[in-house]
This record gives structure tokens, sequence and C-alpha cells, in this order.
């Protein structure tokens, strides 16, 4: 700090913490929700520290889900989000990181087309085109798969954009060594590049398993199985209509499930996601 | 920029670029082309004939109130989603840029809500105002205010503006970290000596250095709230009271998959994709400038 103005530093403390305070108010919400039974819910004000019904509300959905809204165990849910984030990620670092080396590494005809393609579909979001990619994934037999719930949402610019703006930063004398001793590009690839490669990854993975995790709108139009639902799109699913016949004890313990597993991924893994966050927005 | 050493194969650099373009084709241009393709058609009730109308549906769009009202809607949405959720994390990160002690623990407990999908933010956000179990309801009523936001337009506005600017704080406010922390020391030193207060030094010196980020940031955030906040609309409003929250990404998934409008969808799809390409232009060009600086 320039100069030392003690009651600043205090009003900076007040703000954080008010702002945490509010951040994390929705979740304590939840939480206390999820400890509780029904009847305790609907009995306005609802109690707010967390009663002892824990485990029982949790077995429950992760077993059972729930019993007006959609009945498949969150387990199962939770597997399947799991499943569609790690495939998502890991199949985005793999197909952007050739794509890259190919980009980068080679001349050859129609890559500056090859480049232009892949970046334009930064511009097709699948918000805007949902129906016609539903319909090219229901043609392909993909409903209701971990294929169509994955491979649509698999390639991405600005993966391969950051490969590449990574690669371009090496410098060409290794790939000069690596020629001059004889290695063929793939050696290169897996020995040199890949090795280089670990923190861009690491950031990629944390930011797209996130991304992944948290998909909505896509396991929305294309899983009708029960078996099928991500934890988000279960949440949804349970939620009635009307306040009184949700059982908001069982969806709120679904909502700490579905948000504990990218929550600790961030935190815990914090120094990548920052640096993941920063670098595919550049 | 271009590699000076580069390896030599008559197939490899295929083979490699392969998987990501068929990808690209079959997932985006295609469906794309057909939206396109779409929007110039007009189907029979029965889906079975369709008849190519040149502009006719977007004419129809244009002269629909409905869309009309949409439009306005998303400016509304986005450009509170964009003001506030900014104005927030700018206070936020000029705090923590200023304590040293507990820095790393405030900065953890202030970026997780960015793990938390759009649809369940607003799942909580809707519980906590839930027209008759709700907490915050209950403490509105305390102070007189009848709040059901399944009933009234502005609260369901409210709703979901809240839920959407809670998910997005942290984004912000670790961009506007980096920001503050690249502003150099000498300048505010310098200030500082000259007598400014903290105050003045904000708004002549930081302030202005941080205008990139800002401007960046609003481009990100008027993204974010015409498409990722659909989660949050369809776990919590889904479009309504009358319509009152339908954004316009949200009514290309209604006409679309609940009413079945092949071509009003396909149209709207087409604007969206117009939208887009507008604002990823102005966040290149804003890029470029960057660079310059």
């Amino acid at each position: 700090m320039v100069e030392n103005r003690p009651w600043l530093t205090l009003w900076s403390h007040g703000v954080l913490l008010t702002g945490i305070a509010l951040i994390a108010f929705p979740l304590y919400i939840t939480f206390v929700a999820s400890t509780r039974t029904l009847e305790e819910i609907l009995q306005v004000p609802m109690p707010l520290v967390p009663g002892p019904h824990f485990w029982e509300n949790y077995s429950q959905v992760l077993t059972a889900g729930t019993t007006r809204g959609a009945a498949a165990p969150v387990g199962q849910m939770m597997l399947n989000s799991l499943i569609m984030a790690l495939v998502i990620a890991f199949g985005k670092i793999a197909i952007s990181i050739i794509a890259s080396f190919a980009i980068v590494y080679f001349r050859f005809p129609l890559r500056t087309f090859f480049f232009w393609m892949i970046f334009v579909t930064l511009m097709l979001p699948v918000e805007v085109r949902i129906i016609p990619t539903f319909k090219v994934v229901s043609d392909l037999g993909m409903l209701n798969s971990y294929v169509g719930l994955t491979l649509p949402l698999i390639a991405s610019a600005t993966a391969t954009f950051l490969f590449r703006q990574f690669f371009m930063t090496v410098p060409d004398e290794l790939a000069e060594a690596a020629r001059v001793d004889g290695a063929g590009p793939m050696r290169f690839f897996w020995d040199v590049l890949v090795p280089l490669s670990k923190t861009s990854m690491a950031a990629l993975f944390v930011i797209q398993f996130i991304y992944g995790w948290n998909q909505y709108l896509w396991p929305l139009l294309i899983t009708t199985d029960e078996s099928m639902y991500t934890a988000v799109i279960g949440i949804k699913r349970m939620i009635v209509g009307g306040d009184a016949l949700t059982e908001w004890h069982l969806v709120m313990a679904t909502a700490v499930l579905a948000l504990v597993p990218p929550a600790l991924v961030v935190m815990l893994m914090q120094k990548w996601f920052v640096k993941g966050l920063v670098e595919t927005e550049k | 920029m271009e590699k000076r050493v580069v390896f030599r194969s008559a197939w490899l650099p295929y083979a490699l670029i392969a998987p990501q373009i068929a990808i690209t084709i079959v997932f985006f241009f295609l469906p794309a082309a057909q939206a396109i393709w779409f929007s110039f058609l007009v189907q029979d009730a029965f889906g079975i004939s369709s008849e190519f109308v040149g502009l006719q549906n977007f004419r129809q769009l244009f002269d629909d109130e409905h869309y009309l009202l949409s439009f306005k809607t998303t400016a509304v949405f986005s450009v509170l989603v964009a003001s506030i959720g900014i104005g927030v994390s700018l206070v936020l990160a000029t705090a923590a840029d200023r304590v040293i002690r507990g820095a790393l623990a405030y900065k953890t407990l202030l970026i997780w809500p960015y793990a938390v999908a759009p649809a369940v933010a607003g799942v909580l956000w809707a519980f906590l105002f839930a027209p008759s179990v709700g907490i915050i309801t209950f403490a509105l009523k305390q102070f007189g205010i009848e709040w059901n936001w399944v009933l009234q337009e502005d609260q369901a506005m409210t709703l979901v503006v809240i839920a959407s600017i809670w998910k997005q704080i942290s984004y912000n406010f670790l961009f506007f970290l980096a920001g503050l922390q690249s502003v150099p020391r000498s300048l505010i030193e310098a200030a500082a000596i000259d007598g400014a207060s903290p105050f003045r030094r904000f708004w002549t010196i930081v302030f202005p250095l941080l205008s990139p980020t800002t401007f960046f940031l609003l481009v990100v955030n008027i993204v974010y709230a015409f498409f990722d906040t659909f989660g949050v609309i369809d776990a919590t409003t889904q479009g309504g009271p009358a319509g009152a929250t339908q954004i316009l990404v949200y009514k290309v998934y209604h006409d679309g998959v609940k009413s079945a409008d092949l071509g009003g969808s396909s149209t709207q799809s087409v604007i969206l994709m117009i939208i887009v390409i507008a604002l990823t232009v102005a966040q290149f060009r804003f890029i470029e400038r960057k660079v310059q600086y």
C-alpha cells in the first residue's frame, strides 16, 4: 500500500465481508433447507439453522430421487454429469491440441481456410442453432446417449487458439534440434510439445470441466430418458410447479450435490482456474 | 505470425486437423446452414411440405409485437445484468486490491459462484424469493412489500437479473482484480505524494487505466446475458409472466421446441447469429486496440 489509512483498510475488509456474506447467503439457505423436512420448510418463515435430516435427505435423492418430480436417483445423474464433463474436457483438449499442432507446424493447402473455419465456430454458440443441431443429432440416432451429449460440444475454437498461441511462443530451435536429430513430427509432438503444454492443459481442463458439468440447454433437448439426465437437468425436472407441491428439501439437496463438485474444482485448482479464465479470453 | 521451422508431410496435417474439422462441419456448419435455409421457408401445418418465401419470415417477425417486445426485454435485461454486475464487482475488486491480510481467503470465497450452473443459480434464488415459502419474500412482507414474481412482471425481471448477476460477479471480479494489479504503482505513489486522496486517485488514474478491462467485460457480460442466462430463465420464470422475461434466446427455444414453429424459430436463430457476429467483431476490434497501448 502507498500509505497507511486504517479506516480505508477497515472499510475494504467490511466491503469484502459483506460481499462474501451476500454471495454465500443463497448457498447457506439452500444447505439449511436440504437438512430439514418439507413440513419445516413450508412453515413460514423456515428455520435458519441446519436441521438433523442431512443423511436422510441426501441418501434419498442419491439413491431414489424425488417422489413427485423426476424419480431417477441423483447418484446416476451425477455420474452422467461427471462423464459428460470429463469427456468434454479431455476431448476438447485432445482434438484442439492436434489441430493447432497441424496449423502451426505444417504448411499445407487450405491451412488458412481450416483455421478460419474453426475461428467462425466462436460465433455459433449452441443457443443460436438449437433446432437444426438437434435435428442433426437425432438423424444420427444420438439422442439419449453419451455420444450425443458430448460430441457436438467438443469442437472448441478457444482451446485451439490457446494452443496455437502457446505453440507460437515455443522456440524454433527446439523443432530444429528435433529435426537435426532425426525425430519425426509426432515424436516431436509427444516428447517436446505435450510436456511443455502441461500448464495450458491443466488450465483448460478446469474451465472445460465446469463448462461440461454446467451444460443445460443441450442435455435438456436431447435427454428424454431419466437415466440419461445430468444433475443440473434433474433439479429442473424435480420442480413440479407450485411452491407447496415441490419437495424443496430434496431439490435443495440435489442443488448442493450439483454445485459442490465444480465449486471444489474451482477452489482447489484456483491457480489453474484463474490462468485458464484469463488465457482463454485472450 | 508464422513458424520458421516446419515439418513436411503430405497427409499428416490433414489427419491431425480432421477430427476438429469433421465435428465443426457436422455440428456447426450444417445446422447453421440449415437454420439459414429454413428461415426462407414456410411449412404447412403438418410439416409435410414447405415453400420458399424469401424474406417473408423476416418481415413477419419484425411486424410481430411479441418479437419486438422480446428485443426490448433482452436489451433491458442485458443492460441491467452488465451494468450492475460490473459496478458491484469493481467495488469488490478495489477492496480486494487494497487488503493484504486474508487476501487469498477473500478471493477463494468470492470466486466459487462461477462454478454454479446458471440453472442451479436460478433455482437457488427462486427458492429464496418463492411466493409462499421464500425467506426473502417473508422478510419483504414485514416491510409491507407483496412479493410474487409468478404474477408481477417487474419482480420476475428482478429475480432473473439478481440470479444472473450473482453467478457472473466472480468472473468480473477476477478480471478487475488482474487489471487493478497491473496499474503501475509509481503512478499511484506520485499522485499520493502530490496529495491526491485515494478517492481522487481512483477516478483520475486507476479507473481510466482500467477502461480496456471495463470495455472487455461489458462485451462479455452482454454476451453472457444474451445466451448463457438461458438456464436461469428456464429454471425460474420460463419467460413469464406474459413474456416479461422472455429474452431472444428463450424465444428461439420456446417457438422452436415448444411451439414447433420451424421457420419462425430459424429466422430468429439467423438474427441471433448476426448479433453474435457483431459482438464478436466488437470484441476483436477491442483486442487489436489493446495491443497498441
